[in-house]
């Protein structure tokens, strides 16, 4: 996801003279094209990610577009009053992009880990807060983040991530979900890098007899309800699948809306990490897979649910 | 480093200071507001800034080429509300609605709400970063013009200004210019004795600024300082401006009760007396 984030910013920098990029000091050699491309627009804003947040507020309200972007935690929870106060408040069109959402840098340990992430951006008011499924979603969230001129979280994975689509997804908007691979009888809602897991965990069920749709819930902030609405009255059961705690993310916002709108689900799971930090060492798929996030754990506990 | 200000000048400069501080001594008695002591001690560098170094033109808030004061110490927002209502940014009717209700001039500058308000500032540390951003969208999109961030001395104690300060410095951010309004306390207790500032102007020169101390007090050196921005030494400008808190009225120089305390209407006449406005 981040060489095409690279990569597509390089484009969209082309195009559009407002726009800036400002790392935190990491992407080594990332940006090479961007820089020699726009080498008046590239900040390396170093380990200092408050001011490298208010910084890019300040750009943003004389008239840049920048980006800020380094490692989930780094580029959130670190600058949060930064991005609540001078981004949010502000309301300026600031695109904040975190590298190595949820468990992708499950290796580095739990400093690196970002599970709390979607909690924290989409309290923000003014936030729109997009988790791309894959490589190609991710830039067209890019290039959708540009049109919004409003503040927008964009989470992604980290590199070599399987590709979901073939190209640009003709549909993806930001605030309308995806549908991947059609189905009637479960629905499985995969919000961001959970995409490539959640489609093997389609594939068992329908091996087992259930017609499976597959969607890219890419947008947590503002929720595709008319989506959900549809979803919650067609299918047996429905699932949101997240690579982020079950507490405050996109599973709790569904779980929230349906309460606030009184809608009842025939059937409703939630797949999200618990409310600890994991101490493991061991990549992401090892992570997953001990917090049940793997396709085979995914695909078992619907189909246990569906006796 | 500096162009002198004629002596009329200078007159007229402190006595449009002590207007401000008339105006924001009455808006802490009639909404019976914090931190009087706190805008007092700056009235005379947001003086400075407003009659005499900014490029500014009330008639067009947003002309990309204007420069920009930030008061990063958003908690003398009396001061910069008034100074921009005198200097015809909004009427100075709107100061009357000061922390009412429903109003528009809450009691730290609003995000985009008030023509004049740059940013919107009360947590310390935000306007610098603020600021040098604008600087630098400034240089980016060929637009000469300054940024004055006004900070307070506790402001200091905040990690980012710091940062801050070392990123405007690799940037050679020369238009951007850093006002400390060393009144010598904070909220609570005496500024170095809560975490040590002292040597402040050493620790911004080693931080890459140009550093000098002024008195804050001293109309026209703050105005011929501000106005010699950029000063040719190619760095950021820190400018320590030596004060008082609660500067102008006797009874509340130096003494920090005046951070909360709002005055009664008879310290208000008494302070009018001391203005040179009775």
């Amino acid at each position: 996801m981040r060489n095409a984030f690279a990569d597509e910013i390089t484009k969209l920098g082309d195009s559009d003279p407002r726009l800036v990029l400002l790392s935190g000091d990491i992407g080594n050699r990332l940006f090479d094209k961007f820089r020699a491309a726009h080498p008046s627009r590239f900040y390396n804003a170093g380990v200092a990610e408050q001011n490298m947040t208010g910084v890019a507020a300040g750009m943003a309200l004389s008239g840049m577009r920048p980006i800020t972007y380094t490692i989930t935690p780094f580029v959130t929870t670190r600058c949060l009053e930064q991005i609540r106060t001078d981004i949010c408040y502000h309301d300026v069109p600031v695109i904040v992009v975190a590298v190595g959402a949820g468990l992708s840098y499950a290796g580095l340990g739990p400093t690196h880990h970002a599970c709390e992430d979607i909690a924290f951006m989409r309290a923000l008011p003014n936030m729109k807060v997009v988790c791309p499924g894959d490589a190609f979603e991710v830039r067209a969230a890019l290039r959708g983040a540009l049109q919004q001129d409003k503040p927008v979280y964009i989470r992604m994975g980290k590199r070599g991530e399987p590709k979901v689509h073939n190209a640009v997804p003709a549909g993806f908007e930001i605030g309308r979900a995806l549908v991947v691979e059609d189905g009637s009888d479960v629905c499985l809602l995969s919000n961001g890098t959970m995409l490539p897991e959640v489609q093997h965990a389609a594939a068992t069920l329908r091996e087992r007899g259930l017609s499976t749709q597959v969607v890219s819930f890419h947008t947590v902030k503002p929720l595709d309800t008319d989506f959900l609405r549809d979803a919650m009255a067609q299918f047996r059961l429905v699932a949101t699948i997240e690579e982020h705690s079950l507490i405050g993310g996109f599973g709790a916002a569904v779980a929230e809306w349906l309460i606030d709108n009184q809608v009842q689900p025939k059937r409703l799971l939630r797949f999200g990490t618990p409310d600890a930090f994991f101490k493991k060492s061991g990549e992401q798929e090892y992570a997953r897979e001990q917090l049940g996030l793997d396709a085979k754990h995914i695909a078992a506990r619907v189909l246990a649910s569906l006796g | 480093m500096s162009t002198a200000l004629q002596s009329n000048e200078v007159a007229a400069l402190a006595h449009q200071a002590a207007k401000l501080r008339m105006r924001v001594i009455q808006m802490s008695h009639r909404a019976k507001s914090a931190h009087l002591a706190s805008s007092l001690s700056c009235c005379d560098i947001v003086t400075a800034a407003y009659w005499d170094v900014c490029r500014i033109d009330p008639a067009k808030p947003t002309d990309p080429f204007r420069d920009r004061f930030i008061l990063s110490k958003g908690h003398a927002a009396t001061a910069l509300y008034t100074a921009l209502a005198f200097r015809g940014f909004f009427p100075e009717a709107l100061l009357d609605t000061y922390c009412k209700d429903g109003g528009m001039l809450a009691e730290h500058p609003p995000a985009r709400l008030l023509p004049g308000v740059e940013a919107a500032t009360g947590s310390l540390g935000h306007g610098l970063p603020i600021g040098v951003g604008m600087a630098l969208a400034g240089r980016m999109r060929g637009e000469t013009f300054r940024v004055y961030a006004l900070l307070s001395d506790g402001e200091n104690n905040e990690g980012s200004v710091w940062e801050s300060a070392m990123f405007a410095a690799a940037q050679k951010l020369e238009n951007v210019c850093v006002i400390i309004d060393y009144n010598k306390w904070q909220a609570t207790a005496r500024s170095n004795e809560t975490l040590q500032l002292a040597p402040l102007r050493d620790k911004w020169a080693a931080f890459g600024w140009d550093a000098h101390e002024i008195d804050g007090h001293d109309i026209g050196t703050v105005a011929s300082t501000m106005r010699n921005v950029p000063n040719g030494s190619g760095k950021p400008v820190a400018l320590i401006a030596h004060t008082v808190k609660g500067k102008g009225v006797s009874f509340m120089e130096d003494d920090n009760n005046w951070h909360y305390r709002a005055p009664t209407e008879e310290e208000v006449g008494k302070a009018r007396v001391e203005l040179g406005l009775a």
